[in-house]
Parts: C-alpha cells; structure tokens; sequence
C-alpha cells in the first residue's frame, strides 16, 4: 500500500506540516514538503480528528424511501465524519442483535465511515420490558449506546434498571428528555409564539423534568447518562449542577439548536418542525455557552431525513426532523467558532473526541500523532457555499438551510488511512 | 389585500372599509330579490375539513348573494387522518379554476400553508384553523357591536369588551382580541388559570380569573363555548363547578350596564357558559351575529374577489363624505 501526504496541512489551525498515512494510520508528521508518497494537496487547511456523530437517523431497515445506510454514511463521509451512530427507531426497531448486526453489516458494505448502531432500550421502544442489551453489547456490532430516541424513558423504574444493567458492559443510556403527559401532541416551545400561532405547546420543563430525575437516578446508581438533543437553558443549568455533584451525565446540542428559533415557526413551514422543537434566542445563547464551557459535551446532528410528503403539508400532518450531517460543521463554524466561543481544538473536541470517548470508540476521536489510526477530516476555514437541498447526498431533502450561505468546508477525509472525500467530492 | 388569513393582516382601515361594505350590503338581506351580480362567474369553494355547518352555510349564502357559483368540498379524512393530502387536494381545486378558496381546518396555520406554499392562484379565506384564528368571526362580532354602541360608524374606540370562556383553545378568542385592539376597544379575557394560554401577559388586553369583577364595567359581554370534555384534561374539576364560577345565569346579567349586550359565536352550550335565560333575553344578540355574518363575509368576498381594494374603497366613501 502506497504512502499519502497532505502536504501542508495545519492540525487544529496550527502550522502547517505533512502528515504521512500509511496502512491506516499516522506514519510521520515532518515539515511541510518533506513527507513522501502519493501527495493530497491540502495546503493552507486545517485538519482535524474525523467528526463524530452520537445521533443519525439512518432510517433503514424499514424507511429506505427517506434514507439508507449507504445514502446517509455518503452525506456522513461529505459532512467529515469518520463515525456515526445509527438511531434504533428503524422498522423493525432495532432491539435485537440481529438487526443491529444488520445495521454494522451494511455500514460496512457502504464503507465510508464507522456506523455504530444504536440499540433500542426496551422492547419496540414501547418503554415496558427491557430490551436484550446485553445480546446486542457482545454482538459484532458491540453497541455501547442505548436508547429509545424518538420516545423518552419516562418510567422511573424502567430507567432505574437500564442504567444499572449497562453498567456489566460499560454501555450508556442516551435518553430522549421528553415527558409524554405534558407534551401531549405538541408542536413547538410553549411560549408566547405558541398561544399566538395557535399551535399546542412543548414547554421547556417537560425536557428539563427528565433531565434532572434522570441525573439523580445516574448518581444514586453511579451509571453513565447521556442527554439527547438538549435544547432549552434550563437543561443546561440542570447539567452543570450534575456534574457539578459528580454525576457521570454527559449531553449533546444539535446544530439547529444552535441556530435556529421559534421564529421560524411563523410561517407554518414544517421544514422547521423538529423534536425538540426551536426554542428562543435565549435558548441557543445558552446552548452555545454551555456547549464552550463543556457542559455540553458533543455536537451530534439528529440527523432526521423524511421524504418529501410528510413535509408538503399542513404543519400538525408534518413528520419531526430536518438533515443535518453535511450542514453540520459549517454550522459549528459559523455559532461557535467564528464567535469565538471555541478555537479549532475545542471544536475538534466537540465534534469528534469527546462523543468518541462517550461512544467509547477507540479508534475514533484521537489526538492527531504518529501512530493513531488515520480518520481525519481536512476542512477549508476560508470556504463559503450555499445550501443546495437537491445537491445533498441524502435521499431526502428536508433540510432548513436551502438557500442559506454557510462558512467553512469539508475538503478531504480520510477515512481508516483511505480517502472517502477528496475535493469535496465522494473519492 | 389577497388573503384573508389572520386578523393580524387588517390595518384598521381595511377592518373598517369591510365593516363598511358589510353594512351597504346588508340591505340586500332586506331585498325580494336577494342577490347582486357582483360576482358573477367567479367560483368560491367551500373547503371544510372539519364539520362546521352554520360557519359552512353562512360563507355558501354570501358567495350566492354575490351570485357567484359556490362548490361545497366536504374534506372529511384530512391528509391528518390518512386521507386525501392538503397538497392534493389544493391542487384540484386550483385545477378546477377556484377564485377563492374558503378553508376550515383542524390545524392551525392549514390557511397559511394553503395561501403561500405555491400550490394554489386564488384568495385564501380562513374560515378556522385549528386552536389559531377565525377572522371573519372577530369582524361580525365587530361589526354587530358597532351597530349598537356607534351607530355603525367608524371603529369602536372606548368599547368595553369582555371574553369569557376557553381562550386557551379559542381561535375566536385570538381573533377578536387582535381585532378589537386594531379597532381601538378595551378588551379584557376571563378564564380559569388552566384556560390561558402561556403568554397571555403579552397580549394587547386585560386578563382576570374572577368574572363577577368585570361585569359592571363592560358594554359587551362575550360568552365562549366550553367543551364539557374538558374536564377530563383536568382544565377545570366540573361542569358544575365552572357553571358556578365562570357561566353566565340571570343573576350575574342583571349586574350588567343596562345597555350592555351578551354576545356567543355559537354553538351554545346552555347550561355550562350560558343559562337558557340569558341566552333567550333580548340583550343577547347572537341571533344577529348569525345574521350579521353573512354580510360580513359578502363583503370579505366582495373585496377579495370584486377587483376592488380596500384602500379604493375608502377613496370612494371619502369621495362620497
């Protein structure tokens, strides 16, 4: 196997060196020019560790006409990440090791990234008997990550057992911080936009309600949690004060959540409809703080592709979800970076070291030295391009951005030491 | 003005210049021969995707006295329900050459989506969506106290109006609340704490949870149906409790101003928000309202459809004055 090079690379916006990959990983990092083998230009970039995605709707088994495993680890591969993690609210859930060692097999036939699935927690993520987690931890797929997203664990016994029963595998229960009674057909944040526009309320404590029993759970069964998609200031006071007590909680912000907001509910277009819904600009204020200050651990996308139908509707008919694997970084750039609320490392570890560690992925998320495994994602800082829906890789097109011009780029990633994007494009 | 969409779109002008029109076209109402030609040829649908007989034929009269041709779509499985999509069903009428499309809706914002998601030409009327707005409710309630506080004149500047009932779930409620402000009246809700909708404190009126405080400092009194269902959500303990604490009965009519009127966009539910007595007494003039809609929606259809603004409208009264 021939060497490469990205000649003149920066790592994490530093200076710029060659980095030389051989046989998947790291061989030499040397002065820029120096490095020998088959050269991949990338002067004047800024690498980083591959990103990692701890929440990806994949949609298949069962929903191949919004996406597949191989359309969504394509948009994966183009957005810069080298991992995601497959939601287990497929048809058939995947509860089982043999649908989540399907879900690992065909991530390996597309070949473009790690796709971790996720197993469900309980039974057809009907939340009333445990599902067999411990089969699906020891399957090849070797899931660590659990959970009912799309549906909250909201039985406190149920919750209690889930997050004592990973503990004999070091798996973690991701848990999708909704109470069911008091979000009873809601279509976004309770607020004053909610009684004006006439749409049923998501109040933000029905999200913070479950973040703080389940802290409480997690410290008195010292287990490990992780919070889906957190989307109001509250869940994000409720996080620090658990970790401030030691709780072994982690949690994750979506790019949308960083961006967007009710506002955009005013024109009743369900592209905006999401689960959690957009919340204020306070909200993302906060969100953004909590996520610089470490509170929030990850960026994960909650990538959500529907077809084209259950958005060209009425907005209560709509489906919840948006796209967001290849708008992902451009994003974090955009709310975090050129904020200046995290520099290129911090963003790095948001995007990929941290939710490599929560996923407890070993080859994923490293520091970029000799020797790691070479899942890198080399990206243009300088680049600017427009949201083009028809453009994107996945099979559906609902994502909020059509239109909207975004900085930063994912030039090339490597993908176990081989290219899966060059230019830009699919290698 | 295109749509009819919210009250929010009115200006108090356009508010006035339909009240305007709704008042000339009244008299047609008094005619043998109850029609005017001014629509002939143009095509009104009737786009009900939730049973509402009385709003349904209220809009089917006015488009006929307009001597427009009227088609009623009775759209019972919602693309909600599995059924025919909004989409699709939009599509067809658009196919069919509809001039206006009249929409009631279970989902607040349908009215919206329908009007600009570029799948029909033709004017958007919301006839009700969902928890959200009932425009032309909020302007025949307006324009029947007008009629009896100024004289069918000008706005209602100074008007005390009161709203009793479910505002949370009332889209009437939202409409004549914005309505009422545009047109310059003192609006004040009352409802249980349950009842309100988060953010209440924002809007352009008064609230209290205690009718009996209200009652002497009102001119208009309007009563909101209550769904005794309720309940079963825990808005309130009983049909008993909320008619002892929140329904108007003779008793409490009679601590009204004397020239106070009792007004309920129906359909009533005697005995729980209102007492058969109240609703029976000739201060309670919701037999006008019924009247008074139909003019209001002539005109809604005159001035959407008739090739003639709102602002053109004003000239010409002004002309006249």
């Amino acid at each position: 196997m021939t060497a490469r090079v990205l000649r003149g690379v920066r790592p994490y916006g530093g200076d710029p060196v060659d980095i030389v990959v051989s046989e998947g990983v790291i061989c030499e990092i040397s002065s820029p020019g120096s490095g020998q083998g088959h050269v991949i230009d990338a002067e004047g970039l800024i690498v980083l560790p591959g990103f990692v995605d701890l929440h990806t709707h994949l949609r298949e088994p069962g929903k191949e006409d919004a996406e597949t495993v191989a359309t969504g680890s394509r948009a994966a591969a183009l957005g810069g990440f080298t991992a995601v993690h497959a939601m287990a609210n497929t048809e058939p859930v995947a509860d089982t090791a043999g649908v989540v060692e399907q879900v690992w097999h065909l991530g390996r036939r597309a070949g473009l990234v790690d796709v971790r699935p996720v197993g469900a927690v309980t039974v057809g993520l009907e939340g009333e008997r445990l599902a067999e987690l411990g089969a699906m931890a020891t399957s090849p797929a070797a899931v660590r990550i659990f959970s009912d997203d799309g549906r909250c664990v909201h039985d406190a016994v149920m919750m209690r057992r889930a997050l004592e029963y990973v503990k004999a595998f070091d798996g973690v229960i991701a848990q999708h911080a909704q109470e069911p009674r008091l979000t009873v057909g809601a279509q976004m944040n309770e607020g004053p936009l909610s009684g004006t526009l006439g749409l049923v309320g998501w109040p933000a404590v029905a999200e913070e309600a479950i973040i703080a029993r389940d802290a409480l759970l997690a410290e008195h069964v010292d287990s490990r949690l992780h919070i889906c998609h957190v989307s109001t200031a509250g869940s994000v006071e409720v996080i620090r004060w658990a970790k401030s007590r030691g709780v072994r909680i982690t949690a994750e912000v979506t790019p949308h959540h960083l961006l967007l907001t009710e506002e955009l509910v005013r024109g009743y277009d369900p592209i905006y409809k999401v689960n959690p819904p957009l919340r204020t600009s306070e909200d993302v204020e906060a969100l953004r703080a909590g996520l610089a200050d470490g509170t929030i651990d990850a960026i994960a996308t909650d990538h959500a592709p529907h077809p084209r139908e259950d958005k060209d509707c009425e907005w209560a008919a709509a489906a919840f979800g948006m796209l967001g694997l290849q708008t992902a970084f451009s994003i974090a750039v955009q709310t975090m970076v050129e904020s200046g609320l995290l520099d290129w490392r911090g963003l790095a570890d948001r995007m990929s070291v941290r939710p490599a560690r929560i996923a407890a992925l070993a080859n994923q998320g490293c520091e970029i030295s000799v020797g790691a495994v070479a899942n890198l994602c080399v990206v243009d800082p300088a680049a600017q391009w427009v949201v083009d829906p028809s453009g994107l890789a996945s099979r559906s097109q609902n994502t909020p951005y059509a239109g909207m011009s975004m900085p930063g780029q994912v030039v090339h990633v490597l993908y176990s030491g081989e290219p899966t994007v060059l230019e830009g494009v699919l290698a | 003005m295109k749509h009819l969409l919210s009250s929010e779109d009115l200006t108090r002008e356009e508010a006035i210049a339909i009240l305007d029109t709704a008042g000339q076209l009244a008299t047609v109402a008094g005619r043998s021969v109850k029609k005017l030609p001014t629509l002939r040829g143009r095509t009104v649908v009737n786009l009900f995707f939730e049973d509402s007989t009385r709003t349904r034929i209220s809009f089917e009269l006015a488009a006929k006295r307009l001597s427009a041709d009227v088609i009623n779509f009775a759209a019972k499985g919602s693309s909600v329900s599995k059924g025919e999509s909004l989409k699709d069903t939009a599509l067809t009428l658009e196919a069919m050459g509809a001039d206006a499309v009249v929409i009631r809706h279970g989902a607040s914002g349908a009215p919206y989506r329908l009007a600009h998601a570029g799948w029909i030409s033709g004017s958007v009327i919301n006839a009700g969506d969902g928890t959200h707005e009932h425009p032309t409710q909020a302007l025949l309630d307006a324009f029947t106290m007008r009629r009896h506080f100024r004289g069918g004149v000008g706005d209602l500047s100074g008007i005390r109006v009161a709203l009793v009932g479910d505002i949370l779930h009332s889209r009437v409620a939202r409409s004549n609340v914005v309505l009422l402000r545009t047109l310059g009246a003192e609006v004040t809700l009352v409802a249980p704490p349950t009842l309100f909708p988060v953010g209440v404190d924002t809007w352009p009126c008064k609230t209290t949870f205690h009718i009996d405080e209200i009652l002497g400092d009102v001119d208009a009194l309007m009563m909101l149906r209550v769904q005794a269902e309720r309940m079963q959500d825990a808005y309130f303990p009983s049909a008993h409790e909320y008619r002892q604490r929140y329904g108007l009965d003779a008793q409490r009519m009679s601590r009204l101003p004397a020239d106070a009127i009792v007004m309920h966009p129906g359909p009533m539910n005697r005995g729980m928000e209102i007492s058969a007595e109240v609703a029976d007494d000739p201060r309670a003039v919701i037999v006008e309202q019924v009247a008074n809609g139909v003019s209001i929606r002539m005109a809604v259809l005159y001035l959407l459809l008739g090739g003639m603004t709102a602002g053109d409208h004003g000239d010409r009264k002004a002309t006249e004055s």
